[in-house]
């Protein structure tokens, strides 16, 4: 049962990775006992398992994710959210009003206009049924203020880091808060402008580097860097 | 028609272009060079010179074309005005309608289209001068800009074409070859599972010349892969680096 390809090389889509008894993990798939890469990506063996990495995909929904979109359009009975995916998510005006919704009362386009952008969980999803969203959680609903920052989705894991040290770091540093949308979309308050371009700062770096090692100390470095090259200036 | 074809080989069995019969043109291809495209690529293949842009998986629209079960692959294959001697008429022709539906037949089987259902993946190939077999390094650019995109597949798939010019059986024929030759065969081939997507013939070949043309365009095929595996890891070459 042979391999073909070491841990962290790279794999185009249609390349054989393993022969015989190998479970085709992610972005790869299995034909007569043979397992293949499906993405550009990096190799990773997991006992038996053969994932990839992919350096390149989308975002799809999944149930529970938390995600930042776009109101595209106000239906008549709720809103059609972009959501970074291939699929457009709804949500519902009895979710947002929390009361039973009268059509002939309630001006949906009061509440959330196009373009208006929100915070938001998916609450169900599948093969058959576009996603639905929900903002009656504490911490979900529309965007007031702040600064938005997309990048590539499978790039958010960077972005936490490994059991959060990355994005604490980041909140720590700036003093901002930053709300990580799963299908790629940033939200970043904090209390002056400047604060706010720093976060974003760290996480362009963070997408251009997301490959190498260390990462979580260079940007911290990088953090602390500015932060006095600022406060020279002030002086 | 004896006299023109003894110009296109010489005594020595070299082609117009310099070639040997067995020979493909420079090749030169590049992954990703659109920013507004979800993927995309760039081929130069002796004089042609074809842009391939990918759009999705997307929200299909008109919605009424969507399918339950799998995503609909859209392809469109156009011709710059400028791409040819004589001024090109930007409106679609038959023959670039027909080439669409040959390109998308020869890319869907190395896409797995029943992963993300009542979606569409828009396929758009530029040419941007022609000059011979645009339908095979179409191919060859699509399948790159598909899977620069970020779209599963179960393959790339590679295209070449052989075919038969003053009695010599030939590889990838360009423009001159093309009209004055007696025969072509475009061939897409999905390298590692060994299937061949797309194969047809103009021109008319005996049983054994066919045979001999096909392998020989298979094997083009298989130079070209190397090729185009080079590109697409290129842009991601300096990650591996940095890893090292």
């Amino acid at each position: 049962m042979p391999t073909f390809f070491e841990r962290r090389q790279l794999v185009t889509p249609g390349d054989l990775i393993a022969e015989g008894d190998y479970i085709a993990g992610e972005n790869t798939y299995s034909e007569n006992n043979k397992t293949y890469a499906s993405r550009i990506g990096i190799v990773e063996y997991e006992n038996k398992k053969v994932n990839v990495v992919a350096l390149r995909a989308f975002y799809i929904p999944r149930v529970g994710d938390i995600v930042i979109g776009t109101v595209v359009e106000v239906g008549f009975n709720g809103w059609t959210i972009d959501i970074n995916a291939p699929y457009q998510a709804h949500l519902r005006a009895s979710d947002v009003l929390s009361r039973p919704f009268k059509p002939q009362k309630d001006e949906l386009s009061q509440v959330l206009g196009e373009g208006d952008l929100i915070v938001a969980k998916i609450v169900a999803y599948d093969r058959t049924h576009d996603p639905q969203l929900t903002v009656g959680e504490p911490g979900l609903g529309k965007i007031t203020r702040g600064q938005i920052v997309k990048i590539i989705p499978t790039k958010i894991p960077r972005v936490i880091g490994r059991k959060g040290s990355m994005i604490s770091m980041i909140k720590q540093e700036t003093g901002c808060q930053i709300i990580l949308g799963l299908n790629g979309v940033i939200l970043i308050t904090g209390k002056t402008p400047e604060d706010e371009e720093l976060a974003m700062m760290a996480i362009h770096k963070i997408e251009e580097e997301s490959h190498t090692s260390g990462l979580t100390d260079r940007i911290t470095q990088m953090l602390k860097g500015e932060k006095t090259k600022r406060e020279e200036i002030e002086k | 028609m004896s006299q023109k074809a003894e110009k296109l080989i010489d005594k020595k069995g070299i082609r117009l272009d310099g070639r040997k019969p067995d020979e493909l043109r420079p090749i030169k291809i590049e992954v990703g060079v659109l920013s507004n495209a979800d993927g995309s690529a760039y081929i130069e293949q002796g004089k042609n010179k074809i842009l391939a842009a990918v759009f999705g998986p997307r929200e299909l629209h008109p919605k009424h074309l969507a399918l339950p079960d799998r995503m609909v692959l859209r392809c469109r294959y156009h011709m710059a005005p400028f791409s040819v001697q004589e001024r090109k008429s930007p409106a679609p022709s038959r023959r670039e309608i027909e080439l669409s539906k040959v390109i998308r037949e020869a890319l869907e089987p190395s896409i797995f289209l029943e992963y993300y259902p009542r979606t569409a993946i828009d396929v758009f190939i530029e040419v941007l001068q022609a000059d011979g077999s645009t339908r095979c390094a179409s191919i060859v650019a699509a399948a790159l800009a598909i899977a620069d995109a970020g779209i599963p597949m179960r393959d790339l798939v590679v295209a070449c074409s052989a075919g038969k010019v003053d009695d010599t059986i030939v590889l990838d024929l360009m423009d001159t070859e093309d009209k004055m030759g007696a025969a072509d065969v475009p061939t897409a081939l999905m390298p590692n599972l060994n299937a061949i997507t797309l194969l047809q013939m103009d021109g008319i070949l005996t049983l054994e010349e066919f045979e001999k043309a096909v392998s020989l365009a298979l094997e083009g095929c298989r130079r070209i892969y190397a090729l185009q595996k080079e590109a697409l890891k290129t842009k991601y070459v300096s990650i591996k680096e940095d890893e090292e």
